[in-house]
C-alpha cells in the first residue's frame, strides 16, 4: 500500500461525514410533522442512523486532520464553503414523496458504495463502513418499497413521485464524478473511484423504478459543486443556519 | 378507497426459545410494510429477534359481555392448578 495522501484523505472523509450530516438533519426536519406517526418514527431512526454515521467519518476525519478538530467542531463550526457534500443532500424535503424519492437515490448510491468500502485497505474505513452498511440495506429496503408503494400507487402519488425523480435527477450523475481527491484514493485503495460504480447502481435503480412504473429521465446533465465545495446550493445556508444556531449563539455550551 | 391503512396488531420474541408477545398495533398498507413499521416502531432500543405481524381483522376474540360465562366456572376449580406438585428446576420455565 503506497502511503496516503493524508490531506486527500481527509477530503474523502468530510466529504462521507458531510453527506450524512447534512442528509440526516433534512431528515430531521421531519420529526413531528410526517403524514403519519409509524413513518415519522421510521423518518427519525434513519435521521438518527445517518447523524450516527457522521459521528464517525467526522470523528475519523478530525483525527487524519491532526488540528484538534472533533466531530461536533467540524459539523457545527464550519461555513456553507467548507462542507463537502452531494448538491442532493441539501435539496429541500419538498412534500413526502419527494423526500422519499431523495433517500432512495441517496441509499441506493451508499449501499453500492459501502459494500465497496468495507474492502478498503485503510481498516477504520472498512470498519466503519461495516457498520454503516448494516443501517444502509434496512434504508435502502424501506426506501425502495415505498418508492414502489406510491409509484406504482394512486394517480396522484404516481404523478408526484414521478415529478421529484424528474426534479432530482440532475442531481444524481454528481455522486459518480471523480476528481483528484478520488485519484489519491482509488491508488491508496482506501476508496473505489465514483465512476466506476455507476453500473451497479444503475442496475439497482432501475430495476425499482421500473417497478414503481417510473420514466427514468433521459438527460444526462449533472449540477456538480457539492463534493468539491466549490459552489452549493442555496439551501445549505438556509439549512446551516438551524443546524447550527445553537453552536453559533452559545459556543461550546453544555447541559 | 379508503383513507386509512389497515390496523395491525404486533407480536415480538424478545430472545430465542421465548414466545411471540402482544406489544402493540399499528397501521400499515400492507403486510411487508407492516413488519418494517413494526421495527421502526418497536424494536429500536434492541427488543427483540423475531416480528409478526396480523392484521386486527383476522384475530377472533372474546366479547366481554361473555366473562362470565366463559371464565367464572374455573375459578372455583383450583385442583385444576398444578400446585399440588415440587416441579424440578431443571425444568425452567412453564
Amino acid at each position: 500500500m503506497s502511503a496516503v495522501d493524508q490531506q486527500a484523505l481527509f477530503q474523502f472523509l468530510l466529504r462521507m461525514g458531510d453527506n450524512t450530516l447534512v442528509l440526516g438533519h433534512r431528515v430531521s426536519e421531519w420529526c413531528g410533522h410526517a403524514p403519519v406517526l409509524e413513518e415519522d418514527i421510521a423518518l427519525a431512526n434513519t435521521a438518527l442512523d445517518l447523524i450516527g454515521q457522521t459521528q464517525f467519518w467526522l470523528g475519523l476525519a478530525g483525527e487524519v486532520e491532526g488540528k484538534g478538530q472533533d466531530a461536533d467542531a467540524l459539523a457545527f463550526r464550519r461555513d456553507v464553503w467548507d462542507f463537502r457534500n452531494f448538491l442532493i443532500c441539501e435539496m429541500p424535503n419538498g412534500d413526502f414523496g419527494q423526500t422519499l424519492m431523495r433517500q432512495f437515490l441517496f441509499d441506493a448510491w451508499a449501499s453500492v458504495t459501502l459494500a465497496h468500502l468495507q474492502k478498503s485497505s485503510d481498516e477504520r474505513v472498512a470498519g466503519i463502513a461495516a457498520k454503516a452498511s448494516k443501517e444502509v440495506a434496512y434504508h435502502l429496503e424501506r426506501s425502495a418499497d415505498s418508492v414502489v408503494g406510491l409509484g406504482d400507487g394512486t394517480e396522484e402519488s404516481h404523478k408526484r413521485m414521478q415529478a421529484a425523480l424528474d426534479y432530482l435527477w440532475p442531481y444524481v450523475g454528481e455522486m459518480f464524478t471523480s476528481d483528484d481527491v478520488d485519484a489519491a484514493m482509488v491508488a491508496a485503495g482506501v476508496a473505489p473511484d465514483p465512476a466506476s460504480l455507476r453500473g451497479e447502481y444503475d442496475a439497482t435503480i432501475t430495476r425499482v423504478l421500473t417497478q414503481a412504473t417510473l420514466d427514468i429521465p433521459q438527460s444526462t446533465f449533472a449540477h456538480k459543486g457539492g463534493r468539491d465545495g466549490s459552489i452549493h446550493t442555496e439551501h445549505l445556508g438556509h439549512l446551516l443556519t438551524s443546524m447550527q444556531w445553537l453552536q453559533r449563539v452559545y459556543p461550546d455550551a453544555s447541559w | 378507497m379508503q383513507n386509512e391503512w389497515p390496523l395491525w396488531e404486533i407480536f415480538i420474541r424478545g430472545q430465542h426459545g421465548m414466545s411471540h408477545r402482544h406489544v402493540g398495533s399499528l397501521h400499515a398498507p400492507d403486510a411487508e410494510m407492516a413488519i418494517k413499521n413494526a421495527r421502526d416502531v418497536y424494536t429500536r432500543r434492541n427488543e427483540g429477534v423475531s416480528i409478526w405481524a396480523v392484521e386486527a381483522k383476522h384475530i377472533a376474540a372474546t366479547t366481554p359481555g361473555e366473562k362470565g360465562p366463559l371464565f367464572e366456572p374455573s375459578e372455583s376449580k383450583v385442583y385444576r392448578h398444578p400446585t399440588f406438585f415440587d416441579i424440578p428446576e431443571e425444568v425452567g420455565a412453564m
